[in-house]
This record gives C-alpha cells, sequence and structure tokens, in this order.
C-alpha cells in the first residue's frame, strides 16, 4: 500500500512537471526551469561452465544476469528518481535472496530556500558515518537505504539540520524488502566560518557536529543459563564531532557511543559500544603526510539485531588499512574491521620529487609510503553472571595483544620519456585470517611479500600497451602466485587485456593452476561494452570501504553500462 | 501494479519529449577541502567549459587520467579557458588522503568531496573515471566513462569544438 502510494505520487509528479514544460511561456516568464533527465544502465550478464580444477561453482541456470536502470527527473526544486533492478539470478558472489525485476528504489525530492525533504528511498550519511550511513554500491549488491522521511534545512550559511525517519532496505525479491525496525536519526554540523562572517578569512577553520540516531525493533525476552533476558525495543546512538583546518594542518575527529544493544555480532551483551576516529594531515605542494587512529568496541549498529555481515547496517565502519588497487594485493588478503573490537594506526607520506631535481629527472618523481597495523582490543575476561550480560571488561583504548593485520607498502611512479613510464610497488603483509577469514586454506598469520611492475609504452597519441608483473610470496596458505598483465588500448574506443594467475607455490600441485582471463572492451561517450572469457579465481572485491567474497568461476562475461 | 509500472516507464519517454537534449548540473551540497559548502547546481566559469570528473584515491585510471590532465592544464585554460572540477567519490575509508595526496602530486584542479556519491549517483555515474564536460550554459554535452592513455587527446578535441 505505501509504496504503491509513494509510486502514485511519483508518476502524478513527472506528469505534472511534463504538462507544466509544455507550456513553458503561459505564465509570461521565458526563464521557466529546464527539465532533466539524468540516469544510468549496468546489464552484468554472466555464464558459467563447470571446472572443478579451480572449485568453480555452477548454478542451476548456468547463467545469471543483474541489471539496473536509473531514472532521476529534475524540474526546478522538484527531483523524482526511481530505480528498476532485475536478477535472473543474481551473480554469483551477490546475495542470492535477490531475485526478479521490480523497484529498487522510489523517491521524490524538495528542494527550496535551505529546505531539502525527501520521501522514499534515499541515502545519507552523518560526520564519519560510525553512528549513521546508507548508501549504494551496485557492483557489491550493497543497498541499505532508509525508506521514509529526510529532512535537511539551512537555516543560516554554515549551518546544517538533518533529520531521518524509516525503515531500511534488506532484500529485494521483485520489490523492496525492508527491515522491520525503525531507524530514527538526527544530525547538525556547524562550520563556525560560515556561520559568522567575521571568521570568514581566518587561517583557523572550525567544524562542529553532533548526532543521535536511534533504532526501534520490537523486542522480546531470552533465556541463557537460567537467566532471562529482555532485548531492548530501543537502541541509542550518539556521536560528536571536531574539524580544524590550520594552513596546512587538518584535525577530523569523532567519537561514538552507543547504550544497550544486544545483538548477533556481539552474541547479544548488553556493553556500551564506542567509536573512536582521528585523523591529522599535513600538506603542502609536493607533499602529503596523514595520521589515523581508530578505535572500535562493540560498534556494529544494525535495524535487525539478528541481522549478520553485510545485512541491514545503520553505520559505516571501514578499514583503517590502504585499499589496495593491483591484484594480488586486493583480492587475496583485503583487511575488514572488526566490528566487534579492534584498535588501528595508520599513516601515509606522498612525496613528489621536483621535475630537474637529481630523483625527480626531467618528468618529476612520485614516492608513496603507507604503513598500519591493527591489533585486538586491551580487554579482560570478567566470567560468571557480568559475562552473560557484558561480555568482557575493555581496559584501555590501547593494542590489546592479537595482531589482526600490519601492512606496510611503498610505491614509486615514474614517468620516465613522453612513452615510457613506470610504476613499481612493494607491499609486506601480516594478516590474521582467524580473525579475517579470508580463506579456508589457512588459519593464523599470513606473512607475504607482493612485488607490483607496471609498465606503460605509449608508442603513438592513441595506442598504449601496459604490461603489470605481480609476485606474492609467503609460505602460509595457498603459498607463491604471480601475475602477468597484458593490455592494448587504442584510444578512445577500445582495449584488449589478457590476464594470467598462475599459483605455482600450492603444496598441493593439484591446484597450481593458470587462471587465464581475457577481456575486449569498446567505449563511444557515456556508453561502454565489455565481454570477457575465461577462468577467475576465487577473491575478495573491494570497492570503497566495502568487500565481498566472489567465487571462483569459468565462463563468458558481459557488462553493458550507460549514462545519459 | 502493472498499470503503474507501464506509467512510470512512460513517464521518461513523455518527458524527453519536452526535456532539453541536454541535460544540467544536479544541485547537491559538497564540501571542498577547505570545508566550505558548494552547491553543484551553481558551478559556473563565466560563460567557458567547465569538466567534472569523478575519481578516488584508489582507482588507477582515475589518477592516471587527471595527472595527464594536469599536465596538459595550463595549455587547455589558455586556449578554452576550460575549469577542471576533480569529484573524489572516496569514501571515509580514504577521503582523509585525498587533500595530502592532491597537494603532493600539485594538481590545480577545484576538488570536491562527494563522499556518499549523492553527486556521481545524481550525474549517472556507475563507476569511475567518468567525465563530463559541460558548456558555457552549464549543459552537458560530452561524458566519457573509463580512462586509456590518449583519452586526453579526445578531450582536447571535444574542447576546442566549443570554441569554435
Amino acid at each position: 500500500m505505501k509504496n504503491s502510494l509513494l509510486i502514485s505520487f511519483f508518476s502524478l509528479f513527472v506528469f505534472a512537471a511534463a504538462i507544466a514544460q509544455e507550456s513553458p511561456g503561459s505564465s509570461g516568464e521565458n526563464s521557466a526551469p529546464k527539465g532533466q533527465l539524468h540516469g544510468n544502465f549496468q546489464v552484468l550478464f554472466q555464464q558459467y561452465s563447470p571446472d572443478s580444477l579451480i572449485g568453480a561453482q555452477v548454478p542451476d541456470a548456468e547463467a545469471a544476469l543483474n541489471s539496473f536502470g536509473n531514472f532521476t527527473y529534475n524540474y526546478g526544486n522538484l527531483t523524482a528518481g526511481v530505480r528498476f533492478e532485475s536478477y535472473h539470478n543474481a551473480i554469483l558472489g551477490f546475495p542470492n535472496r535477490f531475485k526478479g525485476s521490480g523497484i529498487g528504489s522510489r523517491y521524490v525530492r524538495y528542494n527550496n530556500d535551505g529546505l531539502d525533504i525527501t520521501v522514499g528511498n534515499f541515502y545519507e550519511q552523518f560526520g564519519t558515518g560510525m553512528a549513521l550511513r546508507t548508501y549504494w554500491e551496485p557492483n557489491l549488491g550493497i543497498d541499505n537505504a532508509l525508506d521514509g522521511v529526510r529532512i535537511i534545512y539551512r537555516p543560516y550559511q554554515g549551518i546544517s539540520l538533518k533529520g531521518v525517519y524509516g525503515q531500511q532496505r534488506l532484500d529485494f525479491d521483485s520489490k523492496i524488502i525492508n527491515t522491520e525496525g525503525l531507524v530514527r536519526g538526527g544530525d547538525a554540523e556547524i562550520f563556525m566560518n560560515e556561520l559568522i562572517p567575521k571568521l570568514a578569512d581566518k587561517d583557523l577553520k572550525v567544524t562542529l557536529g553532533g548526532s543521535f540516531v536511534s533504532k526501534y525493533q520490537a523486542g522480546t525476552t531470552v533465556e541463557r543459563d537460567s537467566n532471562i533476558f529482555t532485548l531492548p525495543n530501543n537502541v541509542g546512538a550518539t556521536g560528536a564531532r571536531l574539524g580544524l583546518i590550520y594552513k596546512n594542518l587538518q584535525f577530523t575527529g569523532e567519537y561514538v557511543t552507543k547504550i544497550n544493544d544486544p545483538n548477533a555480532d556481539n552474541n547479544y551483551i548488553y556493553k556500551n559500544g564506542q567509536g573512536i576516529f582521528t585523523n591529522l594531515t599535513y600538506s603542502q605542494k609536493g607533499l602529503g603526510i596523514t595520521l589515523n587512529a581508530k578505535y572500535v568496541d562493540n560498534m556494529a549498529f544494525r535495524s535487525d539485531r539478528d541481522a549478520l555481515l553485510f545485512d541491514a547496517p545503520i553505520n559505516f565502519l571501514p578499514a583503517i588499512t590502504r585499499q589496495h588497487t593491483y591484484n594480488l594485493a586486493a583480492t587475496l588478503y583485503p583487511y575488514a574491521t572488526v566490528l566487534n573490537g579492534e584498535c588501528g594506526v595508520s599513516g601515509e607520506i606522498f612525496y613528489m620529487f621536483k621535475k630537474d631535481s637529481p630523483l625527480g629527472g626531467k618528468y618529476g618523481t612520485y614516492l608513496s609510503l603507507n604503513a598500519a597495523a591493527v591489533n585486538s582490543l586491551d580487554t579482560s575476561h570478567v566470567g560468571g553472571r557480568e559475562e552473560l550480560i557484558n561480555g568482557y571488561q575493555t581496559n584501555s583504548f590501547f593494542f590489546g595483544k592479537t595482531k589482526y593485520v600490519r601492512d606496510v607498502n611503498l610505491e614509486i611512479r615514474k614517468k620516465i620519456s613522453k612513452e615510457w613510464s613506470l610504476t613499481y610497488v612493494h607491499y609486506y603483509f601480516e594478516f590474521n585470517t582467524l580473525v579475517t577469514p579470508v580463506t579456508q586454506d589457512f588459519k593464523g598469520l599470513v606473512y607475504t611479500h607482493i612485488d607490483v611492475a607496471d609498465i606503460q609504452y605509449k608508442f603513438r597519441p592513441k595506442h598504449a600497451i601496459r604490461m603489470e608483473l605481480q609476485s606474492l610470496m609467503t609460505d602460509q596458505d595457498k603459498g607463491n602466485w604471480v601475475t602477468g598483465l597484458l593490455e592494448y588500448t587504442f584510444s578512445p574506443h577500445w582495449s584488449v587485456a589478457v590476464i594470467d594467475q598462475y599459483n605455482y607455490g600450492n603444496v598441493d600441485e593439484d591446484k597450481r593452476v593458470h587462471y587465464l582471463y581475457g577481456n575486449v572492451g569498446y567505449s563511444k561517450g557515456a556508453n561502454r561494452f565489455m565481454i570477457g572469457y575465461g577462468k577467475r579465481r576465487a577473491g575478495i572485491f573491494c570497492i570503497g570501504g566495502v568487500c565481498r567474497a566472489v567465487p571462483a568461476s569459468n565462463g563468458i562475461e558481459i557488462n553493458i553500462t550507460s549514462s545519459f | 501494479m502493472k498499470k503503474i509500472l507501464l506509467l512510470l516507464l512512460a513517464a521518461p519517454l513523455v518527458l524527453s519529449m519536452n526535456t532539453t537534449q541536454v541535460a544540467s548540473i544536479p544541485s547537491i551540497m559538497l564540501k571542498d577541502l577547505d570545508g566550505n559548502s558548494v552547491d553543484t547546481g551553481k558551478l559556473s566559469n563565466d560563460g567557458k567549459p567547465i569538466l567534472i570528473c569523478f575519481w578516488a584515491t584508489w582507482c588507477s585510471p582515475c589518477k592516471k587520467e587527471l595527472n595527464v590532465y594536469a599536465e596538459q592544464y595550463a595549455d587547455w585554460q589558455e586556449e578554452t579557458g576550460v575549469k577542471i572540477y576533480a569529484v573524489t567519490i572516496d569514501d571515509q575509508r580514504s577521503v582523509n588522503s585525498v587533500k595530502p595526496y592532491v597537494n603532493s602530486v600539485a594538481w590545480d584542479f577545484d576538488i570536491l568531496l562527494d563522499v556518499n556519491k549523492t553527486f556521481s549517483q545524481a550525474m549517472g555515474v556507475v563507476s569511475p573515471p567518468h567525465t563530463f564536460l559541460i558548456d558555457g550554459s552549464g549543459n552537458v554535452i560530452w561524458q566519457h566513462v573509463g580512462y586509456n592513455a590518449g583519452d586526453e587527446e579526445e578531450v582536447h578535441e571535444q574542447l576546442l569544438k566549443l570554441k569554435h
């Protein structure tokens, strides 16, 4: 019923806008707003062939198709959007519950004179996202949109007030399926230098913010060890944040606390959660330095207390490690935040050796050094009834004893001549697969060195050949890997690539397999077509701060995207 | 329900008959690197062209593309007066690396932070890099997805077309 009402409202709006456009001059105004239509399509088809050697999964239908089409229509202060989604069936690696065709998102938005109201599905982030973030990542099958009302009001320059109220998208079965829970929240942010004209030109820039998010889910009682526990109806999270900029320095910090949230992630304990994120950066022309510290204790926060993994997260807790781009480093051992608790630090230096300097040469030389370390929390066992209620005791904000990850990487990028350019990256990981279970073959600490050389030869203005050579060395898990990639691009339309990954160091000789894959891409304007064929190994596919496991496969892949 | 779906499917077609053939820039509030609010619906360049380039610090082709544009930028500005807005879709994991990275490579573009992809989705971006060319009247007249070495030649050709 609610869906029908929203859809009817949307239809009414777009047709009203269409009628209004037919007579732009009827009011005597020649400056009537123009309608604008934006949108995009994606069609992703995968054919699956059996391949027991690589453990390729083959669904019953032997093929899968994901597609979506977004339409966003703007007319003056009004915007309406709708997204059609189709899964027949979902590509492996996506939630296999996604099925059928239908509307996956719809909203109308009015924005005028500082007031911005959205009814329907919307995406929002408060501060760093530790209290609330809803977002859509179609390439990972993630959509935790709120379905309800959002109001943003900017009464004065520099002040932003937000309120959200709604249910959260959990699933898709020819229509949107929301969780039962309700999410309500408010956020206020003040940028002092915009609010107070006298401060506009000051070197020190100050931003203050605060947020509160509450979730309602009908409570119940559960019995554990002869004790009756009441699961609360309402759970709240509160956050405060500060942003400072002074000349070349910048500081960002946020603290969020959450109370009374027994859930499946924390084994239904009542301990308060807390999260701290701080960042300090210094940058000037040719140099950038950034330092981060993050502390997360019992901060899984979902609109369904029984949900796990990617389902119904209200907040967003990305890893403090760098997201890597080269295949072996990016997909074998990517780190993800341990929601129940971790303590981490990271730092990064970017430096450009100037042109015509000894190390810079004719074009300059770029260097970046990044390091991250994450451990468990410093906690103590409590025992007895206290353990049933609060789980454990937190002793300090410092590192606990268990190593979760170490990640050190160095990148050097150098343009050698007009034709040749080179990038070299070295990575060193210590990765705890007991904590982040990215592999079934080894439980414990994986120690690995990875080297990557990426060489490009642009032999004509629009023609280039690029080659990647990657080597991963480890005595644990699946052993050593090597990857080679050869790509030819003919700008602006064509690209052809062949990639081979070879697990030559696997202790099981039967698993020393070549994963050979080739693809051809064609781009014209906002349309892009890609067809690929071959073996893809199982791995972790990450975009931004989110990663999803993708199983091994063998077959044809077609990907078409278009924007307008 | 089927009628409603048909209605919705037909709506964009009906609208497209009345809609200008070129779309403009949606109005979304973003932050720049100094914390200032920027309304994307009000991006302007005194009647000269604008390039809007969506990128991320974790996207290698994006950085290659923008590093090449950075080398050409002074010449392009002299020839066509173009202004480049480099809109990053880095989320909270990496957004704090944007400013130090941009300063280290000395990009001279206007940088905007689209941390929750609100603007990129309103512009119909599926994956970065995605480049839009906006004419002096604020209309999107050309766009390009992905980056291959040499694509800057086509960007340059499109900019010169606007000049004439």
